[in-house]
């Protein structure tokens, strides 16, 4: 075979795999999307995360700013710290409430962050003091037996 | 009856050794053939005529199969998906099995059989008629000149043909999921991509393909280079390549996805 | 340093402990052609390959030149190899390469020639195998006596001081052999080498070289030139250059008494 045919043909398939990992990064995966970009750490301390996964999506009305990064146990708190990483895009004020949420009604589970009224804006490293656990159905479902019975009763709150 | 027992714990003790004797021919021979790879790197030619070889001519199969393979997880996935209604999530299902298992794992049992069988028999006829022996005499490594342009080939053929196979394979599901079922174009790549992770996902599939590429064509190599110099002598390596290589895939993919699911959480 | 190109001193070497060479010695003297003989199986091959330092001698040493050559390191075993040409005993061509890649391969891989010269030097020395028409050919295009002339011309492509033939006559018709003993001596002769010629084709091999060793049980039992070892006496020698089924080298491959054995059964 002619050396100039097996060129062309060993360039067309250098060219074609590069262009397959070009689509699949493009098209298939999310690399356009959030990951590029420098990134900010905050955390939070969440009564109960339920089903929140490392890298699940942290939405602000409904856009992705940023992923969860790291899932702790703290044991003095018997709180769960959540880890995320924001895009440095974002900025996001002191008072901003993050609440564990689910897409859909058996979808997966992100984090939601709402925007408070505070001057002063996260910075790397900060803490998030409003927040809102995920809600645990059976929970749910037991509290509104409970209140349904003692109707009346000083009404308790289902979160913090 | 005891001299029978004792044959036989003999001769699973010898067949041990020599096992393990292959072995650290093998891994010297791996490393011997990455000491050599010096003139492969400046006669380039050599291993673009081997990416001919091995990545070029494996196409056709790999892509044919891929666009099979995406067309039944399209299919399955909808299947079962469906039930529960989500079936816009057949694109995710299909994107993750391809990218994540199927792409880097399918391609390199395709890869064993199609170009690891070929370089097994080349190298072993190439033994057995005293091609690799003439070289020597020539003055010149077989292992620089013929074993590392054909093992740089195989590793850099990988990743490509794992890449096209996975594209093709998304492409065979959305083939099936959107013109044949009628799920939503837009639903079924915006659930594409917000559930397949650049990191995650693709890049560890890319990992694994490399590292698949890397024992796949060694085994070949070593199989073909370690032939008896017969006829029989080389079918047997060529059987010996497609099990060998089929194992060690399968194995290194179960250590590595368990490395990376680990690391993941 | 004497006119010996190769010497073999005292060498024995054995194989997974199977002693195949005891106490060789050989002398090459320049622009001879030289025969080792014996029987199949009797290391003639091995030989060629202790010199080309594929193998390492158990005692003993090859020297080459005056150098010891299990001594060098690979790149003194490579410099020493750039001056021997190898013909194998079925030439040993590469498939994948033409006839005039093939005889182009050892000039590509050894010098920086451009390729206008390299092409002039390939059409010479297939000019001097008379298969300058068969350039284009693939390997697997030619008969056997085609295919060994290619190899010999890719041999001698870097004009050796040393060409070794392994076999060089086996399975060819009589009119390819004639051409390849006529290119054995006039290559020799034509570039001042010295040959080493593996052989066991007796009438054809005394017709051609100057001087001759027998190899038998891994020694040398005799040595001569050509006319002496016609007239030898020594029971070896007779039944090898006469051909006859029994003798010194005997029928039997080495076996326990036939009539013990057959009573024995299959009980091992």
């Amino acid at each position: 075979m002619e050396r100039s045919t097996i060129d062309l043909w060993v360039g067309i398939f250098v060219v074609g795999g590069i262009a397959a990992l070009m689509a699949l990064a493009m098209k298939v995966g999310n690399l356009t999307s959030t990951n590029i970009g420098s990134t900010y750490t905050v955390s939070a301390y969440f009564e109960n995360i339920g089903g929140l996964k490392p890298r699940a999506p942290v939405k602000s009305a409904g856009v992705v700013v940023g992923r969860v990064s790291d899932i702790a146990f703290d044991d003095e708190k018997k709180e769960a710290l959540v880890t995320m990483n924001v895009d440095t895009k974002y900025h996001f004020d002191r008072d901003t409430n993050a609440s564990i949420l689910t897409s859909g009604l058996l979808g997966e589970q992100y984090i939601g962050l709402e925007a408070g009224g505070d001057t002063e804006m996260l910075k790397n490293g900060d803490k998030i003091k409003l927040t809102q656990g995920a809600v645990v159905l059976e929970k749910l479902i037991s509290q509104f037996l409970y209140s349904k019975a003692s109707e009346g009763n000083d009404k308790k709150e289902d979160t913090k | 009856m005891f001299d029978r027992l004792i044959k036989t714990v003999c001769g699973i003790g010898h067949r041990t050794i020599d096992r393990i004797i292959r072995l650290g021919f093998a891994a010297r021979f791996f490393l011997y053939s990455l000491s050599c790879s010096g003139e492969s790197i400046r006669r380039f030619p050599l291993v673009i005529r081997e990416i001919y070889f091995t990545g070029v001519l494996s196409l056709i199969i790999i892509l044919v199969s891929a666009l099979f393979v995406g067309m039944v997880l399209g299919l399955q996935g909808y299947n079962t998906l469906q039930r529960y209604g989500s079936s816009e999530a057949v694109g995710v299902l299909v994107a993750l099995s391809l990218v994540r298992e199927l792409g880097p794992v399918v391609t390199a049992l395709l890869f064993a059989g199609r170009a690891g069988t070929a370089i097994t028999a080349e190298i072993g006829l190439m033994k057995a008629t005293e091609q690799l022996s003439a070289m020597e005499m020539m003055a010149v490594n077989p292992i620089a000149r013929v074993v590392a342009p054909r093992f740089w080939a195989g590793v850099i053929s990988m990743p490509f043909l794992a890449a096209m196979f996975s594209i093709t394979g998304v492409f065979g599901g959305f083939l099936v999921a959107v013109p044949l079922i009628g799920i939503d174009d837009g639903a079924f790549w915006s659930q594409m991509q917000a559930n397949v992770d650049f990191h995650e996902d693709i890049v560890n599939g890319v990992i694994k393909s490399l590292v698949f590429g890397v024992a796949c064509t060694i085994i070949a190599l070593f199989e073909g280079y370690d032939a008896p110099p017969t006829a029989e002598g080389v079918s047997r390596a060529t059987t010996r390549t497609v099990v060998n290589s089929s194992l060690a895939v399968l194995g290194l993919d179960f250590v590595m996805t368990s490395f990376m699911l680990h690391g993941g959480n | 340093m004497s006119d010996n190109i190769v010497e073999i001193d005292n060498l024995s070497f054995s194989y997974n402990n199977r002693l195949l060479h005891q106490d060789i010695n050989m002398r090459f003297p320049r622009g001879k052609v030289v025969a080792i003989m014996g029987g199949s199986g009797s290391g003639k091959t091995t030989l060629l390959r202790l010199i080309g330092g594929q193998l390492k001698p158990k005692t003993g040493a090859v020297k080459i030149h005056g150098k010891i050559v299990h001594e060098q390191d690979e790149a003194g075993i490579y410099a020493l190899r750039r001056k021997m040409g190898m013909l194998f005993q079925f030439g040993a061509l590469f498939t994948d390469l033409s006839v005039y890649d093939n005889v182009a391969f050892p000039m590509r891989e050894h010098t920086n020639l451009p390729e206008a010269i390299i092409r002039d030097l390939v059409l010479m020395k297939l000019h001097a195998v008379g298969l300058r028409g068969a350039r284009d050919l693939m390997p697997s295009e030619l008969s056997g006596g085609m295919s060994r002339r290619v190899a010999l011309a890719r041999a001698v492509a870097l004009d050796p001081s040393i060409i070794m033939y392994d076999e060089p006559f086996a399975g060819l018709d009589p009119i390819s052999m004639g051409v390849i003993l006529n290119l054995i001596r006039s290559l020799n002769d034509a570039l001042g080498a010295t040959s080493i010629v593996v052989t066991h084709d007796v009438h054809e091999t005394f017709a051609m070289v100057d001087y001759v060793y027998f190899v038998s049980q891994g020694r040398v039992v005799a040595e001569g030139s050509p006319d002496d070892l016609r007239k030898s006496e020594l029971p070896f020698v007779h039944q090898f250059v006469h051909g006859e089924a029994d003798g010194p080298v005997p029928f039997h491959y080495n076996a326990p008494d036939y009539r013990k054995d057959m009573l024995r059964g299959p009980n091992v």
